[in-house]
């Protein structure tokens, strides 16, 4: 069974480094801009959710999730032309979630992190289409099967990245 | 202090939530960035911009030395079909050349006032903004090399999009909005039907032309050109193809349109940073026309004096007007001896417009008038001109002759 119901007691919590907090998320921003340009698949990933993700699951705490996903989606909003606020919202959201989540269950089983990644793919996707639909007017087409789809390519990549962020968390 | 203890995670989330809300609600207000928005962009920007730059020029430069000295295989061969392509275009390009000879010539004569792209700087796309939903990019020259908001920006094969944020902040980094996002409109026409709409992206990253109503035929294959209408790229740059139109809401078409210009691989692009805007002349370099030579040795109308200005204007020929004998004599078979209207508006040569008042009408003399102030008025009508002849007498020097532009 990959997901377990774990107690508060039996939760593990890690924490980062400064230039990990820092430079992890910067480097994700970073490759989601350079990236999509060499290699026009790479669109369909969101290397910042997945980070924020992975670092929320670490942490376990939710302050620490919903101001990092804040972080992080405010700082991809700054590179687009839309208000700031579309990415930041979700992510915090995101962040959030994921760091709650991370205390309820057992998050250390690669197929653990699968499922909850696609889960809050999808999360993330709706809360930003709700955003960017009903604050800002942007007109937005939904697709189930491309959001699934997305979600299980992201999922993928994530449990690769978050094998990743094993090696830099440090455990409290 | 318990409830608050317990809820403290909850309670920090809605006031986060409920800051970016109402911060995004404030920007969509608002048309332009306020100080701290444009801040975190700035920051943003200047953070990540230089490590792509940093990439980019890293992978141009191993590029450019393998393209350069390692990598030479079938350049011989490929030298040698690039010289014959060149001799085929030398003799194309002659035949366009007298194309466009007549077309200067035809638009001087209506007094067309061309746009043309005088200054181009050319940039490296560095990076994109990382959202499917933004689709924009950002390239390597800024405010400090002479970039501004809404340039135009294009590549050899089409136009790309328009330059959206040139920030002093950022000096050499601007964001350029491509042509299929769904928030941009560029003015368009088709090219054989001439129908025009506003080219607009859709979320999901297709290119529409809008506003053109569904009973007008559309033949997919169409070239879309710029209109020049929304004030940034000039009139008559390629767009793009026709690709599907089929019914769309209310009485418009929906046209599909695929780019010219492949916008999912932009390398380099050129920003236009200045247009200029010109009357057509006539190339005076170009081959001379029997026709030319034969209008400017016809005889010419000389110049009125003040009077027959006013007398003309008024529609009577002032008293102690001397009445050119070149003018067109009364009388319906009478055949007037100045260059017809049709052969000077093909030649270029403004002479002889004859103008039709009531003195020529109650059997007086008609008054000629000549000059650009007949065509600058978009008077001319050129009908049924004729084809360009190709001379075959030696061009020899022209005499000198009044207004006129040969």
């Amino acid at each position: 069974m990959a997901i377990t119901y774990t107690s508060g007691e039996q939760v593990e919590v890690y924490r980062f480094s400064i230039p990990a907090t820092i430079l992890i998320p910067l480097a994700a921003v970073f490759l989601q801009a350079f990236l999509p340009l060499r290699f026009r698949f790479f669109s369909i990933f969101d290397l910042p959710l997945l980070v924020t993700i992975g670092f929320a699951t670490a942490r376990r705490s939710p302050l620490a999730g919903l101001l990092t996903g804040s972080c992080i989606g405010i700082l991809q909003d700054a590179l687009t032309h839309h208000p700031i606020g579309l990415y930041g919202i979700s992510l915090t959201v995101v962040g959030f979630g994921a760091s709650s989540l991370g205390i309820k269950l057992d998050v250390e089983h690669s197929g653990a992190r699968f499922l909850l990644t696609i889960f809050f793919y999808v999360v993330h996707e709706v809360v930003y289409f709700m955003i960017a639909r009903g604050l800002v007017g942007l007109h937005m087409e939904w697709s189930w099967p491309h959001e699934l789809l997305s979600g299980v390519a992201n999922a993928l990549l994530g449990v690769l990245i978050f094998m990743l962020l094993d090696r830099v968390k440090q455990r409290t | 202090m318990d409830v608050l203890g317990r809820y403290r995670n909850l309670i920090v989330l809605v006031g986060v939530l409920f800051a970016q809300v109402l911060g995004l609600a404030v920007q969509v207000k608002r048309t332009t960035d306020d100080e701290s928005t444009r801040l975190i962009r700035i920051w943003a920007v200047g953070t990540v911009t230089p490590l792509e730059k940093a990439l980019v020029w890293a992978q141009t430069s191993t590029g450019n030395i393998w393209h350069n000295y390692f990598y030479l295989r079938g350049v011989r061969a490929e030298n040698r079909s690039l010289k014959q392509q060149v001799e085929k275009m030398s003799l194309e390009r002659v035949r366009m050349s007298q194309d466009a000879d007549q077309a200067r010539r035809l638009q001087a004569l209506l007094a067309f006032k061309e746009q043309f792209i005088s200054e181009t700087m050319a940039a490296q796309v560095i990076g994109s903004s990382g959202s499917e939903l933004s689709r924009s990019v950002y390239i390597d020259k800024g405010y400090n090399d002479g970039i501004r908001p809404d340039m135009a920006v294009i590549t050899a094969d089409g136009i790309v999009g328009k330059v959206l944020r040139a920030d002093p902040a950022n000096r050499h980094v601007a964001l350029v909005l491509l042509i299929d996002d769904q928030t941009s409109g560029v003015g368009a026409l088709l090219d054989k039907t001439r129908l025009q709409g506003i080219l607009r992206g859709t979320p999901s990253g297709e290119v529409v032309l809008e506003k053109v109503m569904s009973d007008e035929t559309v033949p997919p294959g169409e070239m879309v050109l710029t209109s020049g209408g929304d004030g940034i790229f000039p009139k008559g740059l390629l767009v793009g193809t026709v690709t599907k139109v089929s019914p769309g809401s209310e009485l418009f078409l929906n046209i599909r349109v695929r780019p010219a210009a492949d916008l999912s691989k932009l390398e380099e692009v050129l920003v236009v940073t200045k247009i200029d805007e010109r009357q057509a002349e006539p190339d005076q370099t170009g081959a001379t026309r029997a026709i030319d030579i034969l209008a400017d040795r016809l005889p010419k109308v000389p110049s009125k004096p003040e009077n027959a200005v006013k007398a003309d204007a008024s529609g009577a020929i002032a008293p102690g007007t001397v009445v050119p004998t070149t003018v067109a004599p009364t009388g319906s078979d009478a055949k007037p001896k100045a260059v017809p209207a049709e052969a000077s508006a093909a030649s270029g040569t403004p002479t002889a417009q004859k103008k039709a008042g009531p003195a020529s009408s109650s059997g007086a003399s008609s008054v000629t008038s000549s000059g650009p102030k007949a065509t600058a008025a978009g008077t001319t009508t050129v009908k049924d001109s004729p084809r360009p002849v190709k001379a075959t007498v030696e061009p020899k020097p022209q005499p000198a002759v009044e207004d006129s532009p040969h």
